[in-house]
């Protein structure tokens, strides 16, 4: 799209976008061609020789149960996370939707989460879970009676780094459920009530299914968030450990390109994710934006 | 809302002090543990009262993770991204929506496909761009056997190493990061809002292109600007992946970055007063940003995912 008036100019055009396609081109382009090329080759580690495999990397890849199993993992992972933050953002949205005098109140003591880095938040919660200090663990121990150790086994590790990345997540989800129910027209809820509707039937009739886009968007946002930010929070609490037990995909790609050297593997690992984003954005924008939308 | 409910509101309120309690919680239990000599903080459980040694731990912190280098690191990798960031994709969306040229469709193209495409996908070839940026042009002086070429004529032997270095600096930290279809586009979609006369009105006035930019566009892209730079800041002051790769020198890594080096090990004594002080040190800057510019904030968040 153009605007209706426009200029015209010979030079000038070229001259702003350039620095745009300059930094698109080298940081982005150039580098996702390297990639792909280099997903054909196997080479030494120090990237001395290499030679063209086909497909080798990636029948090695798929292949390997260990990132057989990190796939997994990581749809465990993001499924776990959009999960638990979307609900209790949700709940929590529309609790502060009631809360009609404090609702500016509400939104700056809920929306601060968002600030803090997800390495930051890693921190915190390692030591809220600490098996031997912290003050969580300690509960979980207690009225649960679990045998808490997120050092020793997975699952521990896998719930620490849900709670440690859903967290931060919440606010972000909460600060835009709030603004969708504040764009419900007060008229359907008015009318609803009218017609004898209780507060958690008008939620559930009205405000939930015109909630839906947002909901949707949502979904992709936390998904894509617990894919790749992740990385922080993976990073500083458990390095993928115990036993590759939270190995997400991205951390693999980190570990066995920066810390394994095996490059070919990596690359190959890199467009897979790649080819994955795409396709999420894809359907985002095909499925998504067509099929949910009811306000036009 | 519409009728009383005096029981639901009751539990509505109950509920929301729950909720903000809940997500409240780590940075307060954090804050009261950053209070805490070691002795009381590795006590099971931990006192929930605040103790005295808030002033001890963080100056212990502070130079035990060099966080004052740290967060100036932070700091100029933040405003750097946020300004080149809005200052590429403004410019950028300019030229898009107020121009008729070739390539404009193109170029839109190529700037919207990467909209989704974070650098955490494309890690090891982002970083060997970075460790030499004119590595495609070496490549296309090989592939056309320039070297040869230039030895054939001069009659001596050359070889041209093309290499320019980002690792280590502020340049590698930024300038990678500022690429960012996001902005472009949340401009693009902007300027199409601006009304038609405005642009007519100051070409009958005979102001340029670059006048008309400066003195229409970009003072009524304030608001945009404003919830740009805090969403914007936020997530260069956050970064992790990027930094963790492009600096080795610990006087150029970022503060969240620094952070890792102080966390109790297993076989560490268990400073967690220490490294908890660290920790909300180094993210007061990125919360007063969003606290003090929520209206921008929430502004900015939203009309971004558009």
């Amino acid at each position: 799209m153009i605007k209706r008036s426009f200029f015209k100019s010979k030079y000038l055009p070229y001259l702003l976008i350039f620095p745009q396609l300059l930094v698109t081109l080298t940081f982005f382009y150039w580098p996702a061609v390297q990639g792909i090329f280099q997903s054909f080759l196997l080479s030494d580690p120090f990237g001395r020789k290499s030679k063209f495999v086909w497909f080798y990397n990636y029948i090695e890849l798929f292949t390997d149960p260990l990132y057989l199993k990190s796939i997994f993992i990581t749809f465990t992972f993001s499924i776990a996370v959009a999960f638990v933050s979307i609900s209790l953002g949700l709940f929590i949205a529309s609790m502060a939707n009631r809360a009609l005098k404090a609702k500016a109140l509400v939104r700056t003591m809920l929306i601060w989460p968002y600030a803090v880095a997800p390495a930051i938040s890693g921190i915190m919660w390692l030591f809220l879970l600490h098996p031997s200090y912290g003050i969580v663990a300690l509960a979980i121990k207690e009225w649960l009676g679990v045998n808490w150790n997120p050092v020793l086994y997975g699952s521990d590790a896998m719930v620490m780094i849900v709670m440690a990345s859903a967290w931060k997540q919440v606010s972000y989800n909460f600060v835009f459920f709030l603004a969708g129910m504040q764009a419900i027209p007060k008229s359907l809820i008015e009318a609803s009530a009218i017609d004898g509707a209780s507060p958690f039937k008008r939620f559930w009739f009205i405000s939930f299914p015109l909630l839906s886009p947002t909901f949707f968007f949502l979904t992709v946002m936390n998904i894509i968030y617990s894919f790749f930010e992740t990385f922080g929070i993976i990073h500083t609490v458990t390095q993928g450990g115990p036993g590759g037990s939270t190995n997400i995909l991205v951390y693999k790609v980190y570990q066995d390109g920066f810390v394994g050297l095996n490059l070919g593997s990596s690359a190959a690992q890199s467009v897979v994710l790649m080819t994955l984003i795409i396709v999420i954005t894809f359907l985002q924008f095909r499925f998504v934006e067509k099929k949910v939308q009811y306000s036009g | 809302m519409v009728e009383k409910t005096p029981f639901l509101d009751l539990f509505t309120y109950a509920f929301l002090m729950l909720g903000i309690f809940i997500v409240g919680f780590p940075i307060i239990y954090s804050l009261i543990a950053a209070t805490l000599s070691l002795e009381e903080v590795s006590r099971v459980p931990m006192p929930l009262i605040p103790g005295d040694q808030f002033i001890v731990n963080m100056k212990e912190a502070w130079s035990r993770g060099d966080l004052g280098t740290q967060i100036t690191n932070s700091f100029i990798m933040a405003s750097g991204i946020t300004i080149g960031k809005i200052a590429v994709s403004m410019i950028g969306a300019f030229s898009i929506v107020y121009f008729d040229y070739r390539f404009r469709v193109v170029a839109f193209a190529s700037v919207f496909c990467t909209l989704m495409l974070p650098v955490e996908v494309r890690i090891l070839p982002t970083y060997e761009m970075a460790a030499n940026v004119l590595s495609p042009l070496q490549s296309l002086w090989d592939f056309l056997h320039l070297n040869s070429l230039m030895s054939w004529f001069s009659g001596n032997d050359i070889s041209v190493t093309l290499n320019w270095c980002l690792l280590d600096s502020y340049t590698g930290l930024i300038l990678p990061l500022v690429a960012s279809a996001t902005c472009t586009f949340l401009f693009r979609q902007f300027f199409l809002t601006v009304p038609e006369e405005l642009c007519e009105a100051a070409k009958i006035d005979g102001a340029s292109p670059m006048m008309f930019f400066r003195k229409i566009l970009f003072p009524l892209s304030k608001t945009n600007i404003a919830a740009l730079v805090v969403i914007e800041f936020v997530y260069g002051y956050n970064q992790y992946l990027w930094p963790l790769l492009v600096t080795t020198n610990p006087k150029m890594t970022t503060a969240v970055i620094g952070l890792q080096n102080l966390i109790p090990q297993a076989d560490d004594l268990p400073e967690w007063n220490i490294a908890l002080g660290a920790a909300v040190l180094v993210m007061v800057p990125s919360i007063l940003v969003v606290l003090l510019m929520q209206r921008w904030f929430v502004k900015g968040l939203i009309e971004k995912e558009k």
